[in-house]
């Protein structure tokens, strides 16, 4: 068998479970499954309102969570072709909390609205919501998780000194998160209009994904998957060992900081809209390179593919399983994702193979 | 028979004797039984809706310190902070020499400052019938002897703020937002029971537990007739994906509360009334559809 036809297979097959994820992610709200397509689409109590359910609501949120998945797997392959290492993904280098820091920051610095309990004493045009559905909110709160994940990579790289060591790479970036993510408690005990805005947004939340950010995410991740798609030699280069890619003539230093700002993009985007979802961007990658190898670009490509499938599913979980009322979809992926990591590492642990060429 | 009845007699007049004068028991919430030979002079309180209690029973002065949430009423905001009720600050409460120290059932100091010798008495208010008990056990613990008036006086302006909602609007359906997670406040809960007390329907059942997390689809299907939240969650709730269907937006019904109506709001304490007259007084406002001003108590 070529390995285009598999590629193609997971392809379709992926592209299928995404529209099968868009066709239930209408139908499961608040009131659990319901055939929204047939009964309340065509002949409900009342079409309007089923109307805004699925065009404002629902088809919004899902398909901004198979984007969001997306770019955390697009991410995660990035990252692990990057630093030639398996267990790299957003989350472990340390650039998801750089990303909810920047967001922190952002909010602190604007006074972001939160809730009833915990005051709300600031002037009413100041207020700018974590949840906010405005666009230029959206772009703004995107650049800085952007900035706060560029410096996160930056510093995990710094304290790792290169990417050659892997147990110093994960340490440095297990690091980085702690002590980012304290940093974002910090901000927020001394802000604590926006600090129950941040406390449900830091567990990842998908609730209020509208047209804008998905809109948003969805022009980020094309532009990531392009940027990737052309650069990803680099990575197959990297492979090999970074003298066989010096030798192959490749300009490593400039490919490299350029694919680092792609991946903190993708991150950034994602965790803007988000907030923290835990092990997607690890285990997408890994999925598919358990099924098939190929080469990076096409790497990234069912990466995202896979990423956008897991959150999806995620999502779907998160709102039916006890709806009306919802679980932190970022609570669940990290239970699920933390569940596979520790798998993998048992199993390349018995192995020996450090769980590479899975 | 009748030396068995002098006996009982003898004992049950020694045992008062017994007694010091002046003896306090009381039971806290953990089931832990206080004794306390005079009422507590030194009071450190952890809870705002305790601090208000006490203040409300007229026993203000006896406070030395409280939590940084209690603002009410003003005098204890001169009052030294000891951090929060679960964070709290503990040898600062220690260096006040409290004779008590009222905290919440979740407040983690309890232990620690009972094997510092000080004695905590733990009251975690959450419904209208646990205000009415805190009010009672605290006016036992403070011998303040006319502490069921203040329940009584409560209840009454509950009752008052219930009639002067108009019958036309009784049974209209009502979301109050906690929090933007979003976290609603159900019939289950303490605000629940005002909106039940002033005649609203509330979308959110008891089933759900009192606060719950819902899903934000939830509040446009049940397309409640107003929505009372905080003032900050004002500016994008029209923006929120879907929310501008609901009636209570498309006719400008929103209660919005600031800063000190919500902490009036939100505190299962003596300003229960208070709340419940907040709340009737926008709801009726609103039933003319005016333009959403912020609510000020």
């Amino acid at each position: 068998m070529t390995p285009r036809q598999p590629v193609t297979l997971i392809l379709v097959l992926g592209l299928l479970a995404c529209a099968a994820i868009t066709v239930l992610g209408v139908c499961i709200g608040s009131a659990g499954f319901e055939n929204t397509v047939g009964a309340l689409w065509l002949g409900g109590a009342d079409p309007v309102m089923a109307q805004q359910i699925v065009w404002e609501i629902r088809l919004p949120r899902t398909v901004g969570a198979l984007a969001a998945g997306a770019l955390l797997g697009l991410a995660g392959a990035l990252a692990q072709g990057l630093f030639r290492n398996p267990l790299a993904d957003p989350y472990l280098l340390g650039s998801a909390s750089g990303a909810s820091l920047g967001v922190a920051l952002a909010l602190a610095s604007v006074g972001g609205g939160a809730g009833m309990v915990g005051g709300s004493m600031m002037s009413e045009a100041a207020a700018v919501s974590v949840f906010s559905s405005s666009v230029w909110v959206r772009l703004g709160l995107t650049g800085a998780a952007f900035a706060g994940a560029v410096g996160a990579v930056l510093l995990t790289l710094a304290l790792a000194r290169g990417v050659g060591n892997t147990l110093r790479l994960l340490l440095a970036g297990v690091v980085v998160g702690v002590v980012l993510g304290a940093i974002t408690s910090l901000v927020l005990l001394f802000s604590p209009d926006s600090l129950q805005a941040m406390q449900a947004f830091l567990l990842g939340s998908t609730s209020f994904i509208g047209w804008a950010s998905c809109g948003l995410m969805l022009v980020v991740w094309l532009l990531c998957a392009l940027a990737a798609w052309v650069l990803a030699r680099v990575l197959d280069g990297l492979s090999l060992g970074e003298a066989t890619a010096i030798s192959l003539g490749l300009p490593i230093a400039p490919l490299r900081a350029a694919l680092v700002a792609v991946l903190a993009l993708a991150t950034g985007a994602a965790v803007a809209q988000t907030g923290l979802i835990a092990f997607v961007g690890l285990a997408a990658p890994h999925l598919v390179r358990a099924m098939v190898r190929v080469p990076y670009r096409l790497l990234i490509v069912l990466a995202s593919v896979v990423g956008a499938v897991l959150l999806g599913a995620a999502d779907l979980l998160a709102r039916w399983a006890i709806a009306p009322q919802e679980l932190p979809v970022g609570v669940l992926t990290a239970v699920l994702g933390g569940v596979y990591l520790l798998w993998l590492m048992h199993r390349s642990g018995a192995t020996g193979s450090g769980g590479r060429g899975t | 028979m009748k030396r068995c009845w002098i006996a009982l007699a003898t004992l049950a007049l020694s045992v008062f004797l017994a007694m010091p004068a002046g003896a306090i028991q009381v039971t806290d919430d953990q089931g832990t039984v206080l004794n306390l030979v005079k009422p507590p002079q030194r009071i450190v309180s952890l809870l705002p809706s305790l601090t208000e209690t006490v203040c409300a029973l007229g026993q203000c002065q006896r406070l030395v310190g409280v939590d940084r949430y209690s603002n009410f009423p003003e005098s204890v905001k001169k009052l030294p902070q000891v951090g929060g009720g679960m964070d709290p600050n503990i040898e600062a409460i220690v260096a006040l020499r409290p004779d008590l120290v009222l905290a919440a059932l979740s407040s983690r100091s309890a232990a620690r400052l009972v094997s510092l010798g000080i004695p905590v008495f733990t009251l975690e208010p959450k419904s209208h019938a646990d205000v009415q008990r805190a009010i009672r056990i605290l006016g036992q613990l403070l011998q303040v002897t006319d502490a069921p008036k203040l329940w009584q006086r409560i209840d009454a302006d509950m009752n008052s703020a219930a009639a002067a909602v108009p019958p036309a609007l009784r049974g209209q359906r009502v979301y109050f937002e906690v929090n933007r997670g979003p976290y609603g406040a159900s019939e289950g809960s303490f605000i629940g029971e005002t909106l039940t007390r002033l005649g609203f329907a509330n979308i959110l059942p008891a089933s759900l537990g009192p606060f719950p997390r819902i899903n934000p689809e939830l509040v446009v299907r049940e397309n409640p007739d107003l929505i009372m939240l905080g003032e900050a969650n004002m500016q994008d709730l029209a923006q929120r994906p879907g929310w501008r269907a609901i009636r209570a937006v498309r006719e400008n019904r929103l209660c919005l509360f600031d800063g000190s109506a919500a902490d009036i709001l939100v505190r299962p304490g003596p300003r229960m009334a208070e709340a419940a007259r907040l709340m009737a007084r926008c709801a009726t406002d609103k039933a003319g559809a005016a333009t959403p001003a912020a609510v000020r108590p």
